[in-house]
């Protein structure tokens, strides 16, 4: 099921998010030769040909992209589009070569050390794919890692490392090294010592990508869950757009470390804008990935002169058949999040128009069973929602 | 045209006349580095004599065992009584102060130097050439510069030997720490780490295991030199085996020759079982663990690590 937040996110007024982390025409280079083939980018020389020409390799090409406060935001890409490389111009583990990043509007790309380490400590903070462990150190110093270098004195710091152990569920391996723990363990202890320093911004390197298909499920609800109630703003990388889907608010996806495509994850399934997206979304399980509110008309009343009846409150009172004028209680009633397998599972167990009702139970609108089938098909023109970048 | 056997490039004679100008130009400098030295092998040997043999040998089994376990604490034990029966006492001292004092200065040296060459490709670059050369350069041809800058003795031979010993160091720090995972660093660096902090939190406990393999050879090579500085006067068992063979005493030589043997088994076993601990056993109290629990005859992991756990609980 798709989380709450997301259809919050797609029902928000744009103008109204305000964004923890703003990236600014940011390129990277990597290479001796790095003016030469900045200029060359910049005229719109291609990768390939800037490899060629000057040795150099663009890792991140032009890319402005902002992340929403406390949300998760995904990064796709296959490999090589410079995802990693973009994420770790944003806690500046890589000098971007041009371009600004802001968070929460001061730009930290031209700040000072004691600055970026004061971020670093407390602002931003990071999973890595790997885990990134001290070996020979306990998980509870693991945890308590950020903390450590803050100078926190040890008796403060286990104890708040202590809470997030338990925040993800491993309180009784405290004590234990990392080497003991599952992989799926051992990425809770990187979340956990990335929650521990309070940052509020959270990268995640492909950070479940070396996880078994089961944990890494279990991590993603893990993290939805977590979001729930800490809604950190989090970068989320990832190679897969399954996951992507599944966590994000907002998905830019990536290739030649350009950002060719950014939006929510129903609008770039509507439209993939690009033949390199389309081959991702051709086999996204619309059904899940969609809700009532995308396929749903405003119109109470049907093109068969069958109609919904309103009561002053703005309620469903029932539904007019267009034959007989009867008005009966015989419609199904869902809500605007309800994804569309949902919709779909309940229409074949109990026939009948379907409307649209939000949480006070007012009518939102109606659900065709044309527009069901369209939706879960995925044919465009039923669908809501547009390429933000046209 | 050429003749075999004439000088043409008298290169013996230019090294020469260089060294003697070093050695009077430069005479405080030198004075400056051996003083140190010799302070520091008068300590360490004055103490060593200081202790009564008996004491000094179940020291080292003490040592062996919580180190590297029962066998070499009995291998360590009953050599030392061998060489204490041998005679050769004294002698094995005066080696041993002389292999810990090169040992201190090496690390003193060595270390910081690895560290260094880590972190600059230049420093390396300029570095890594002359570690190249003094490993190459048969050990007993140091002894000559040596003689000419410190003069001959026991000081002068801690210097040799430290001159030999220091490269493995300087190489295995520098391995050591540019071989420390990626993610670790970036780890360090995106949690707000210092360069001090990243080198003591992250670098230096990560590249430990290296460094002290590093160590494991620095002891050899100054067990060896130690050996090979009796050549120019210093003493210990070396000179027991330059005598022997002077006087032709074979018997004698051959004494001072299963001495040296015997405490270079024992200095390996040491240092390679410092070595090859267990990554997880790098805290002090962690090798009390595991000592203790190596002691009582356990040596299951799980109990290992519940111990240490217990202890750094306390911590
Ligand atoms: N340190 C570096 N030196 C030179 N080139 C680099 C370096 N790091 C990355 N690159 C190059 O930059 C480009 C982007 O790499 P990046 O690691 O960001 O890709 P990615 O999208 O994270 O891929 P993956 O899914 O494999 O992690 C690649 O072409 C890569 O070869
Ligand atoms: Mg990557």
């Amino acid at each position: 099921m798709i989380s709450q937040a997301k259809t919050d996110q797609t029902d928000r007024d744009i103008s109204t998010v305000t964004d923890r982390i703003e990236i600014r025409d940011v390129y990277k280079i990597f290479g001796r030769r790095k003016e030469e083939a900045l200029a060359l980018v910049r005229e719109g020389k291609g990768k390939s040909e800037i490899l060629e020409r000057t040795q150099a390799v663009v890792g991140v090409n032009n890319v402005s992209l902002s992340v929403p406060k406390g949300s998760i935001s995904v990064i796709m890409g296959l490999s090589g589009s410079g995802k990693s490389t973009l994420a770790r111009c944003v806690n500046r583990i890589l000098e971007p070569d041009a371009g600004q990043i802001l968070l929460d509007g001061e730009d930290y790309t031209k700040c000072s050390d004691a600055r970026m380490r004061e971020i670093r400590r407390r602002r931003i903070s990071m999973v890595f794919q790997n885990f990134g462990l001290l070996p020979n150190q306990t998980v509870i110093d693991n945890v308590a890692f950020g903390l450590k270098l803050r100078k926190v004195p040890l008796a403060e710091r286990h104890k708040k490392a202590g809470e997030m152990l338990e925040t993800v569920g491993l309180s009784e391996w405290a004590s234990h090294l990392p080497g003991e723990l599952s992989g799926g363990m051992r990425q809770r202890v990187g979340l956990a010592r990335a929650l521990a320093t309070e940052a509020d911004v959270l990268i995640m390197d492909e950070a479940f990508s070396a996880l078994d298909p089961l944990i890494r499920t279990e991590m993603q609800d893990e993290l939805l869950r977590l979001q729930n109630t800490l809604h950190k703003t989090v970068l989320f990388i990832t190679h897969d757009f399954q996951e992507a889907l599944r966590l994000g608010t907002k998905i830019a996806v990536m290739a030649d470390g350009a950002v060719i495509r950014d939006g929510t994850p129903q609008e770039i399934v509507i439209d993939p804008g690009h033949d390199y997206v389309a081959a991702f979304t051709r086999n996204v399980d619309r059904a899940r990935l969609f809700d009532a509110a995308s396929v749903m008309s405003e119109s109470p009343a049907d093109a068969q002169g069958g109609r919904f009846v309103l009561n002053d409150a703005g309620e469903v009172a029932g539904w007019q058949d267009p034959v007989t004028g009867a008005v009966s209680e015989g419609f199904l009633a869902v809500r605007p999040e309800t994804t569309l397998i949902e919709i779909a599972g309940a229409a074949a167990r109990r026939r009948g128009p379907i409307a649209v009702v939000d949480a006070e139970g007012k009518f939102r609108g109606r659900i065709s069973d044309e527009a069901l089938l369209a939706g879960i098909a995925g044919a465009k023109e039923t669908m809501k929602g547009s390429r933000t970048d046209a | 045209m050429l003749d075999p056997e004439e000088v043409y490039i008298p290169l013996d004679r230019w090294i020469q006349v260089g060294i003697e100008w070093v050695a009077d130009h430069f005479r405080p400098l030198f004075r400056s580095i051996r003083w140190p030295v010799d302070e520091l092998l008068n300590v360490i040997n004055g103490t060593l004599e200081a202790i009564p043999p008996l004491l000094l040998i179940a020291l080292f089994g003490g040592l062996a065992l919580w180190l590297a376990g029962k066998r070499t604490a009995l291998f360590t034990v009953v050599s030392m009584l061998f060489i204490l029966l041998l005679g050769i006492w004294l002698e094995t001292l005066t080696t041993l102060s002389l292999i810990a004092t090169a040992i201190v200065v090496c690390v003193i040296i060595g270390i910081p130097l690895g560290i260094l060459c880590a972190r600059s490709d230049r420093a390396w670059g300029i570095i890594r050439p002359v570690l190249d050369v003094m490993q190459t350069t048969p050990s007993f041809v140091y002894l000559i510069p040596v003689v000419m800058l410190f003069g001959v003795g026991t000081v002068p031979g801690a210097v040799a030997v430290i001159v030999v010993a220091v490269p493995p160091l300087i190489r295995f720090t520098n391995i050591g720490i540019r071989g420390v995972n990626e993610e670790l660093i970036e780890a360090g660096i995106a949690f707000g780490a210092t360069d001090r902090q990243l080198l003591w939190e992250i670098q230096l406990p990560q590249a430990l295991p290296t460094i002290l393999g590093g160590l494991n050879q620095t002891v050899l090579l100054a067990m060896v030199m130690s050996v090979i500085v009796a050549m120019i006067g210093a003493e210990g068992l070396g000179l027991v085996v330059l005598q022997g063979l002077g006087r032709l005493d074979v018997g004698r030589a051959a004494v001072g020759g299963i001495g040296i043997v015997l405490m270079a088994i024992i200095l390996d076993r040491l240092t390679q079982a410092v070595a090859e601990r267990d990554p997880r056993a790098h805290s002090g109290k962690a090798r009390i663990g595991a000592a203790l629990s190596r002691l009582f005859g356990s040596g299951h992991r799980q109990a290992e690590g519940k111990l240490e756990a217990s202890l750094d609980s306390k911590n």
